[in-house]
Order: structure tokens, then sequence, then C-alpha cells
């Protein structure tokens, strides 16, 4: 029994210390050395694929998350008399903690999931290996502009998410319950600083971005060339990718508003 | 003076899962000829080429191009030999988000900086050499398995390479398919003077147009020579199952197992 717990311990720690190397050094080889010629225009086209496709169910998320957070935020301040801080209610738990988090969350599943899909199936069906043997490095021409792209987009979706949700919170607490527009902006634009509230939220979601488009790339490139190998590495994706950018959201808030 | 052998491998080891494929084995590819490389399902022969392509590394041995080691050699000296191989493979791997003619235009467009006018001409010259100068805007999943294949072939040959690897060329095709790629296979190798290494179980086919031939099992290779010299080798009883496809002999029909009569008994008590 102690023997089958030692081995089944020991047999998870080096797979763990195996794949941890094995990411390690596949990001050294995407990013270091000379990029690819074409680097510019393939980075652009990932930007659409990754940023400009996951629009519509971020500024949707964005939109409904700002007219919930306003709605449950009047009925509890309107007991304190408290309604004009609103605006500021709303806007710093975007900032802080929901945009760059669910933003990550929708970016992990709509982005992240076709990521692996797609460097999956490239494996499987030896498009990847095809472009070795022309000498073209797989990874400075497929992975690195998919990974370049994805910590800009991420930052960019964010931006939006937070805007739109800015206003959803606008839609509900001004045009419905009657608060004071003017209020709603002023009372915003006094409580929120820029590199605390702002910076620090954008930083977290570059440090998803580079977490999801990473282990997305990973788990696409390392995958079991089979229909239930891609299953497996896509599903992998969204969960861990996750559940790290949750357990990362509660370190970087720690660190950023807790110390 | 370019040596005789474009190709050498010399002691090549390799394993894979704890389980040993090649147990030094030894090739000589002549240059400008077609050498076939010939041996059951599951021996090995695709990791062959991948060995030769430097995409897997060996375990022990030598793997000779050009009279440089490649399997030792700098990411940038392989990929250097890379330019002057091309390789078919076996599911044609074309890019699925490029058409044809992009398809065909993607080595050059990487490792060339030519005028599009040139390109376009390049392009069109390899597609007229397969028969495809038609399809060259069609996307790959228009394609069927024996175009998919001619489609790759073309791009295999459009950085000139002066060797190809094809990895089972004739799986799955239908009998005017298989005799379009023999055909484009055999002339090719005479016009352009191309080293060829035809990996295949497709016996007959392959004997038709390899100069020399190898025929792996059981982690050696139990045959080579000229393809009429190994349907004379009759008392080599491993290699004639193989050539004739008989289903029983040195390779079983029945997977190793305790005998049936025996197991059943066990089974009723």
């Amino acid at each position: 029994m102690i023997n089958a717990y030692l081995r089944f311990v020991g047999r998870f720690s080096l797979g763990l210390v195996q794949t941890v190397g094995r990411c390690c050094l596949m990001f050294w080889q995407t990013l270091w050395g000379k990029p690819h010629a074409q680097l510019i225009p393939l980075m652009i086209r990932q930007i659409f694929q990754l940023g400009i496709l996951s629009l519509p169910i971020i500024l949707t998320s964005g939109l409904f998350i700002g007219m919930v957070l306003a709605f449950q935020g009047y009925n509890i301040l309107v007991d304190y008399s408290a309604e004009e801080s609103l605006g500021s209610m709303v806007a710093l738990s975007l900032l802080r903690e929901l945009a760059p988090v669910v933003a990550a969350l929708l970016f992990a599943g709509r982005a992240g999931s076709a990521l692996t899909a797609e460097i999956g199936l490239m494996q499987s069906t030896e498009q990847l290996a095809s472009m070795e043997m022309m000498a073209v490095s797989p990874l400075k021409r497929v992975i690195a502009p998919r990974f370049l792209a994805g910590i800009i987009a991420l930052p960019m979706l964010t931006v939006f998410f937070n805007v739109i949700g800015i206003w959803g919170g606008y839609l509900i607490g001004v045009s419905w319950m009657g608060i004071d527009g003017g209020t709603y902006w002023s009372v915003m634009q006094s409580s929120i600083d820029y590199l605390p509230d702002v910076g620090n939220g954008l930083i977290k979601s570059l440090v998803f971005a580079i977490l999801i488009t990473w282990i997305a790339l990973y788990n696409g490139y390392y995958v079991v060339p089979n229909a239930l190998g891609i299953s497996k590495s896509t599903t992998q994706t969204v969960v861990v990718s996750s559940l790290l950018v949750l357990a990362m959201d509660f370190v970087l808030t720690v660190f950023m508003f807790g110390m | 003076m370019k040596e005789l052998n474009h190709l050498v491998i010399k002691n090549l080891c390799f394993s894979r899962n704890q389980r040993l494929l090649f147990d030094h084995l030894n090739f000589e590819f002549e240059r400008g000829k077609i050498t076939a490389i010939l041996g059951p399902s599951g021996i090995g022969k695709t990791t062959l080429l991948k060995l030769i392509g430097g995409q897997l590394p060996v375990d022990s041995g030598e793997i000779i191009f050009n009279g440089h080691a490649i399997n030792h050699c700098s990411a940038k000296t392989l990929y250097e030999a890379r330019k002057k191989m091309g390789m078919l493979f076996q599911s044609g791997a074309l890019f699925n988000e490029l058409s044809v003619f992009e398809n065909v235009a993607f080595p050059l467009r990487e490792h060339c900086q030519l005028d599009e006018e040139l390109l376009s001409t390049l392009v069109l010259m390899k597609l007229e050499a397969v028969g495809l100068r038609g399809a060259k805007d069609l996307q790959p999943n228009e394609l069927s398995g024996g175009m998919a294949r001619r489609v790759a072939l073309a791009r295999a040959i459009a950085l000139d390479p002066e060797m190809i690897l094809y990895d089972e060329p004739f799986t799955g095709q239908d009998p005017i398919s298989m005799n379009v790629l023999l055909n484009l296979i055999n002339q090719l190798n005479k016009t352009l003077g191309l080293t060829s290494i035809i990996v295949s179980h497709d016996v007959n086919e392959v004997l038709s147009i390899a100069d020399n031939v190898y025929v792996l099992a059981d982690k050696k290779i139990i045959a080579h020579g000229p393809a009429y010299s190994l349907l004379q080798q009759t008392d080599n009883s491993l290699l004639q199952q193989f050539l004739h496809g008989q289903s029983d002999g040195p390779v079983p029909f029945h997977f190793p197992v305790e005998d049936f009569q025996k197991e059943l008994q066990k089974e009723r008590r």
C-alpha cells in the first residue's frame, strides 16, 4: 500500500518535472533567436483570429456583468443612502477583478481551446512535421506569432470588457434607477487611480494571457496525434488554464492590494 | 567529384518506449537511384524516414548525407541539409488554410526572395509536372486523396531537392491514382536525377520501379539487393512470406497466446 502510494507520488512528480522542463524548453526555442521574417503579418492575422473574433462574446458578457453588478450594488447601497457611489463600485470591481478574470476565463474557453485544437490537428496531420522537413521551424512560424498575438489580444479584450461593463452599469444605475449621470461619472473619476486600479488590472490580464496562450499552445504541440488525444488536450487547456487563472488571480491580488 | 552514395547509414540503433526498433542497421542509398525499404506494418519504416530527416534523434550510429553526419550537427546545418531533401508524407500534410498554389509556393516564399511573377511561373511548372495546374485555386479539402498526394509531391520538389523521401506513397490509392503516382515517381527520378527513398509495403508496385531494395523485419535487414535478386532468394522463408503475402509462416497468423483448447478447458472449470 505504502509502496504503491510512493510509486504514484514518484511517477507524478517525475511527470510534472518533465512537463515543466519541456514547457520551458519549448518557450525558449520559440522566443530565442532570430524571429521569422513574416512575424508581424502572421501576428496581425492571429490577433484577428484570437482577439477580434472573441469580441462578441467579451462584449456581451461585459455588458451583462456590468448591468448585474450595478443592479445588485444599487440594491445594497440604497439601504445606506450611498447609491451615488455606484459608479465607483462598478468601476473598481470591474477594473481590479472581474474584467481581467472573466475576460481571461472566456478567452481560455473561446481562443485557448481553438488554439489547442488547431495546433493539435496540424500536429496529427503531419503539417508541422512537413514544415520542419521544408527547413521551416514550426516554433517560429506557427507557435511564436500565436503566442505574441495572445498576449496582445487578451489585455485589449480586457479594456473592452471594462468599457462595456461600466457602460452597462451606467444603463442600470442612471437610465433605470435614476441616479444622476454626472454623479455616476464624477464619483468614479475621483475614486480610481491609474496605476493601482487600471494598471494592476492590465498587469493581471497580461499574466493571464501568457498563462492561457502558452498552455494552449503547449497542449496542442504535444498532443497525442489522434481524435481522442486532441479532445483531451483541448479539455485540459480549458480546465488547467481556468484553474491557474483563478489561483494566479489570488496571488496577484495579495501582492497588488494586500500588502 | 560527388560520392557514389548520397546517403549512408551506419550502425543505426533506435528504440522507442523501451522497444528496440532498429538493431545496428546499415544502409547505402546510391545517388540518382530509387531505393525501396519494404517491411511489414509497425516495423518502423516511417520512423526510419524521420531519423533520416533528423526529426528524431538516433540512439547510436551515424546518418551521413552528402558526406556530412547530420545526426550530430547543429540545427542550422540540419536545416540546410533539409533544403536538399524533400519528403512526401503519407497523409500529404498539405496546409489546410492555404490553396493548392500557396501550398506549393510555401517553401519558395520561405527560402527564396523571388518576385511574384517568377514565383508563379515556378509553382505552375511544378504543378504542371504532377498534372494539377488546373487545380491551383482549389483548397486541400476539395482534393481527392491521390490529388492531395500529387500536390504534396509538387511541394516536395519545389526547392529542387537532391533527394526525396516517400512515406507509403501508394497506401489507400485506387489503381489509377497508384499508377499515376508510380509513373510520377519514376519520371521525376529520371528527369531530375533525384535520389529516391520509398518506404512501402506495396511489394509489386515498388519492385517494378526500384533499383535497390532493403527488406526489414524483426529489427534487422533480412534481405537487400536489386529487385530481381530478391525474388530468387527462395531459401529465405521470411522474405518469401512477405513478398508473396502468405498469411502464415515465420511471421505467425496468431498473436502469441496460450493453446486455445487449454484456455477453453480453464473456462469450463
